[in-house]
């Protein structure tokens, strides 16, 4: 079972990515689970999403505590969450930054291996907005394999409706422009 | 439901307690509960109908000649009907055994 | 055909109420059963679910609602949570013993003070004299199918009493996960019309709700009673019918390796699930422990319960919910599982816990930890209860 936590600010669609995650996982025949933190909603507010996803049926309702995967939507929120909390040894953070990893490294601390996108900019220019969840999936599927990327179109279609397509090809794009950076 | 006369099992209870017998509010005898009755002096009524609307139980109905009529197997003996007559023509009488 | 899909538990309650072609809805909003009424409210707004969608002003009047529409002979669901359960509790005394089958989905949350929006079982255990049968769902999947046949249990003219299906808040009604999906076509054939036992009729007046002087309350009370006791033959008739229609079977305890376990934990709802991943764990380490998830809470499946737990050493029995008794008996699951022993001459080893309150995680540790407790600790030793996870 891989578990992936999911670091936003409330309004940039973390619970929405854990969602399409899990959503995409059930497409496939594959068990998944996903839930936000629980909470009062605040827009702006540091906020994670959690997702399972296994082979068998997921049974255990406890939060998650030790993440394979780590996804975070916004740079700035490195400055005061630990993302690396609890990651698993060998798990990987997913970083939605125009930076280059060696500099993510020097700035935020980071040790674990590190996968780095320029989500915002791709966000913007596909879809003319700066909201990278979406887009960030594309980094997921690319540096995990864990879901794949025609099983995504279904839940982020029937998500989005007509805007699904831009999402799409922002997705596809970071997929591509997604680089990982070993330790 | 329960008559307050008659004792019934649970088990013959409707669902809910539910009264499947519409009115029957008007087997219940509340002139039992009276010490005092209203009677009407014909001579002073203006058969004007204020005991008729007032009466909380229905006690008052019309007759023949157009006067208000009380039935004592509801009447409570509360007064009302004395208190509100414009000509005082209703005097409550002391019920005497 | 049932459909697998992705889907909050919440969105899935509220399609399969949909489904079962509700008449009247009316509910108040309240974290964290809002995705249910939400959706229903979607559904009746695009035209998906031709229903009456009444959104009163508070519970209190939810209720209310509640209770003139199924009167009339209306297919009435309303759902709600805690403070919620609290302002319509006046109500829902009355819509039981005027055996009004309302079905009422209660997203299960911690009472006030302090403010809490998390889950916990208070609002159950608030319900729990109501006089209402109380379904507890152990996974999502039995959310949804309680809530359809919620409606048939309620339904049943052998019955005819309001049933709350009770999820957990949060940590159930907000995951996503795959689940089943039945058509309507299928349960247009699990679940007949709603035909009253009586109706509020211009046509043909009665009166419901009328005053239930001494000489006639007490007969009132027991036939309610018998009513509940009742009950319990039809919703496992029900639980049956189900499992041959969508091959999905539910019981009234729901059972985790207990068949030669010396020690068995005894929870509700769906930290039931995390603790049988305990179970799994604890048995790799050569412990013979299993699991008992109570699913019917009123009316309280005492036989059924003791036919599970009666052979076990230890129990650890789990309650959601604070007890304020004085410290010196029992939470109230607690209770009723001794009760159900003690009547039956049964008295093993048992610890009761208060877990998970207020949103508390219960993790797999933690039923490792309370498994050792009642394993390691001398008959006597044990206190009516104890509090998990709290600072000291």
């Amino acid at each position: 079972m891989i578990e992936i936590r999911f670091h936003g600010r409330g309004g940039q669609g973390a619970v929405t990515s854990a969602e399409l995650t899990a959503q995409a996982a059930i497409e496939e025949g594959k068990f998944a689970q996903a839930f936000p933190s629980f909470g009062p909603e605040r827009r702006g507010a540091p906020v994670m999403a959690f997702v399972r996803v296994g082979e068998a049926p997921i049974v255990t309702r406890e939060k998650v505590y030790e993440p394979d995967i780590v996804i975070v939507l916004d740079p700035t929120l490195l400055k005061i969450v630990n993302v690396e909390d609890g990651l698993k040894n060998g798990g990987i953070v997913i970083l939605n930054t125009p930076k280059d990893a060696s500099e993510v490294r020097r700035e935020s601390g980071i040790k674990a291996r590190l996968a780095t996108v320029d989500g915002s900019r791709i966000a913007v220019e596909t879809m003319r907005v700066p909201i990278a969840n979406t887009t960030m999936l594309g980094a997921l599927v690319k540096v995990t394999g864990i879901i794949s990327m025609s099983c995504l179109q279904g839940p982020i279609k029937r998500r989005f409706g007509p805007i699904g397509e831009k999402n799409l090809s922002a997705c596809s794009r970071a997929f591509e422009e997604t680089r990982i950076v070993e330790e | 439901m329960a008559r307050e006369s008659g004792i019934i099992s649970w088990k013959e209870l409707n669902p809910g307690t539910a009264i499947t017998e519409p009115g029957n509010a008007a087997e219940l005898k509340t002139g039992d509960w009276r010490s005092m009755h209203p009677e009407t002096d014909r001579g002073k009524c203006i058969k004007c109908g204020q005991c008729y609307i007032f009466c909380p139980d229905m006690v008052y109905a019309k007759d023949e000649e157009g006067y208000y009529v009380q039935n004592y197997y509801w009447c409570k003996g509360c007064g009302i009907c004395a208190r509100e007559c414009p000509v005082a023509a209703i005097k409550m009488i002391e019920e005497v055994d | 055909m049932s459909e697998r899909v992705g889907i909050e538990v919440s969105l899935a309650v509220a399609e399969a109420v949909g489904l079962c072609d509700v008449d009247v809805v009316a509910a108040y909003p309240i974290t964290p059963q809002t995705h249910i009424v939400e959706h229903l409210s979607e559904l009746v707004a695009e035209g998906r679910l031709d229903a009456e969608f009444i959104p009163v002003e508070s519970e209190h009047s939810a209720m209310s609602a509640c209770v003139g529409s199924s009167a009339a002979g209306a297919r009435t669901f309303t759902s709600t949570s805690s403070q919620g359960y609290a302002l319509m509790s006046e109500v829902c005394f009355i819509a039981s013993t005027l055996r009004l089958p309302i079905v009422m989905a209660v997203a299960n949350r911690a009472l006030s003070a302090p403010i809490s929006i998390w889950n916990d079982h208070a609002d159950l255990m608030f319900a729990r004299d109501s006089g209402w049968i109380q379904l507890v769902a152990t996974s999502g999947q039995q959310a949804v199918d309680l809530s359809v046949m919620a409606f048939r249990i309620a339904e049943d003219k052998r019955v005819s009493l309001p049933v709350q299906v009770n999820l957990d808040g949060f940590i159930m009604s907000h995951v996503i996960e795959p689940l089943f999906l039945p058509d309507a076509e299928e349960i247009k054939r699990f679940l007949p019309p709603f035909q009253p036992l009586l109706r509020l009729d211009p046509a043909r007046p009665i009166t419901i709700g009328p005053v239930g002087m001494p000489d006639v309350y007490t007969e009132a009370r027991k036939a309610h009673d018998e009513v509940l006791k009742a009950s319990k033959a039809v919703i496992l008739e029900v639980f049956d019918e189900f499992a041959k229609q969508f091959g999905r079977r539910y019981e009234l305890i729901e059972t985790y390796r207990v068949e030669d376990a010396d020690t068995i934990i005894v929870a509700m709802g769906s930290i039931s699930q995390t603790a049988s991943t305990a179970v799994d764990a604890m048995r790799e380490k050569g412990l013979r422990v299993g699991m008992a998830s109570i699913c019917l809470f009123r009316p309280f499946p005492a036989a059924e319960l003791a036919g599970v737990i009666g052979r076990a050493k230890n129990l650890v029995l789990l309650d959601r919910a604070t007890v304020f008794a004085g410290g010196e008996i029992s939470g109230p699951v607690a209770l009723e599982v001794k009760s159900a022993l003690f009547d039956r001459g049964l008295s093993p080893k048992v610890a009761n816990f208060l877990v998970g309150l207020g949103g508390r995680d219960v993790t797999q540790q933690n039923f490792e930890e309370m498994v050792e407790r009642v394993v390691t600790a001398k008959n006597g030793d044990l206190p009516p209860y104890e509090f998990i996870n709290v600072r000291e």
